[in-house]
């Protein structure tokens, strides 16, 4: 039996939603045809600021390009004007770059987690995600200065040094974070209504993750490995790296990989603490970018590309940004169709949507 | 002090922010500030709001939905405009897509700087916000509208 089709409107402000996204979604009975997504709630266009901002200020623009993966948005940058110019930053830096990479990681899964949870309606779980979170932001704030945006990254290296008895209090620490995160993990991967509500919805075969583009958990959900930490960029050529994959293809799997991933997070910074290698965190950067360049990051919702092209003066000429959740909206669609309504809200969550990034 | 003033609700809505703002003012919510405790809750629902908290500056696209939201607010209501964006623009006043602060669309009671704010402004934000809303509830009620 086939209803008439009626349109129900989700979003731009909707519960589930921190940040606003708009979508169409076109529903027989309770099961959705059609998801028709409208973009634009968030767009500043602050990829045009780079001929007015001097290469080396641009570094706080692009951190702000969203508040989430605000660390790896500048480490991206940096790394991309370093290409540029051909600059090799000390080994140190390279290593707290990663550190505090993984660290922005676990932060924004556990972000991630406790939103997820709250929008199956688990409110103590919710809490209990965003409290281990604290933990994490505590050791960000201490060794960088920021909670959220940490400021932490220049072109040529890092501004801060973090001292090596602080570096071991930080490896001890993060044993008691792992414990607590276990804890919580146990939860979403084996609780009975979890499963109910993740297990076969919202499925993205792997040939459609691969067609549609997508990147990051949703595309190792599907069981496709793809990492960019797989490709030598900071100190993942010396410490090794394996990508963590699911063959689910639903939204449990989604959440089984990045679970995973903060045990693997927590396992790249305790080898990267004791591999942390002396000397000096920044060099001197004389002269102007010149040419184009290519970045390519891991965020934790995916692969970012910073497009950077400079023609000899202080101003770059042209800056663009991949990110993601632009990416993975495609897959998102393909995921909503002939789904039910009342699993949309955590079908949506399930591609961990950064607007602000998307849309920049 | 009325029943609002002891626990208003807040709808939080993003206008154009990078998110730092956003999950600040999550985390204000969560165990470590926990506002909750006051009975201070973030919901989805404008009719059941007393605070309006925006993040972000303001943009062509988002400007109609800022003011339907304000619009479905029950009075009395106060506007905390939180972070640097939402104030004024911020490092995102330059851009092409970007129009001002939140007060070039909604009148704005509370101004919460920081980029981004951290929660402890943004609590002391909101306790300002609710010394408004009390001030606003008076003026009604002195003029028998409530």
């Amino acid at each position: 039996m086939t209803g008439r089709r009626t349109v129900v409107p989700f979003g731009p402000q909707h519960p589930v939603l921190p940040e606003p996204i708009h979508l169409d979604l076109v529903i027989e009975d309770e099961h959705v045809v059609e998801a028709v997504p409208s973009i634009g709630y968030v767009h500043r266009g602050l990829e045009s600021l780079v001929d007015r901002r001097e290469y080396a200020d641009f570094v706080y623009l692009a951190e702000r390009i969203c508040g989430i993966c605000s660390f790896t948005h500048s480490s991206t940058f940096c790394q991309g004007v370093e290409g540029l110019m051909s600059i090799e930053i000390p080994e140190r830096a390279n290593y707290l770059r990663t550190m505090w990479g993984e660290y922005s990681r676990i932060h924004s899964h556990l972000l991630w987690l406790g939103l997820f949870a709250d929008s199956l309606g688990f409110e103590s779980l919710f809490y209990n995600a965003w409290k281990i979170r604290e933990s994490i932001l505590n050791e960000l704030e201490a060794t960088t200065g920021g909670r959220v945006i940490q400021g932490v990254c220049k072109v040529g290296g890092v501004r801060r040094d973090v001292t090596n008895e602080f570096l071991s209090g930080m490896d001890k620490r993060l044993e008691g974070i792992e414990s607590d995160i276990q804890e919580m993990v146990n939860v979403f991967l084996n609780d009975y209504t979890l499963k109910k509500r993740l297990v076969g919805k919202g499925i993205l075969k792997p040939d459609d993750a691969y067609n549609l583009g997508a990147v990051g958990p949703v595309a190792r959900g599907s069981g496709l490995c793809m990492d960019v930490r797989t490709s030598e960029y900071l100190a993942y050529q010396d410490i090794g790296f394996k990508p963590v994959t699911a063959d689910g293809c639903d939204g449990y799997a989604r959440c089984e990989v990045r679970c995973k991933e903060l045990f693997q997070s927590v396992d790249i910074i305790h080898k990267v603490i004791a591999a942390m290698p002396d000397g000096d965190v920044a060099v001197s950067v004389k002269g102007n970018p010149d040419g184009e360049y290519f970045s390519r990051s891991e965020q934790p919702r995916g692969e970012v590309i910073h497009y950077l092209r400079g023609n000899g003066t202080k101003y770059l000429t042209q800056f663009r940004v991949r990110t993601p959740t632009l990416t993975n909206v495609p897959s998102l669609i393909a995921m909503l169709a002939g789904t039910e309504l009342a699993d949309v809200p955590q079908i949506v969550l399930t591609i961990d949507p950064c607007i602000g990034c998307m849309e920049r | 002090m009325s029943s609002s003033g002891k626990s208003p609700w807040l709808l939080h809505y993003n206008a154009s922010s990078c998110n730092g703002c956003d999950i600040e003012i999550l985390a204000a919510l969560t165990p470590l500030y926990d506002v909750e405790r006051f009975g201070i809750i973030n919901t989805g629902n404008p009719a059941h709001a007393d605070i309006f908290v925006v993040t972000g500056s303001v943009n062509e696209q988002n400007k109609e939905v800022l003011k339907n939201l304000y619009d479905q607010i029950p009075e009395p209501k106060v506007v905390v405009a939180v972070g640097i964006c939402a104030s004024s623009g911020g490092v995102f006043r330059d851009c092409y897509n970007v129009s001002g602060g939140v007060d070039t669309i909604i009148p704005v009671d509370v101004y919460v700087p920081g980029c981004s704010v951290r929660p402890e402004a943004l609590i002391e934000g909101v306790v300002k916000a609710i010394g408004v809303l009390e001030q606003k509830r008076a003026v009604l009620d002195s003029r028998g509208s409530l």
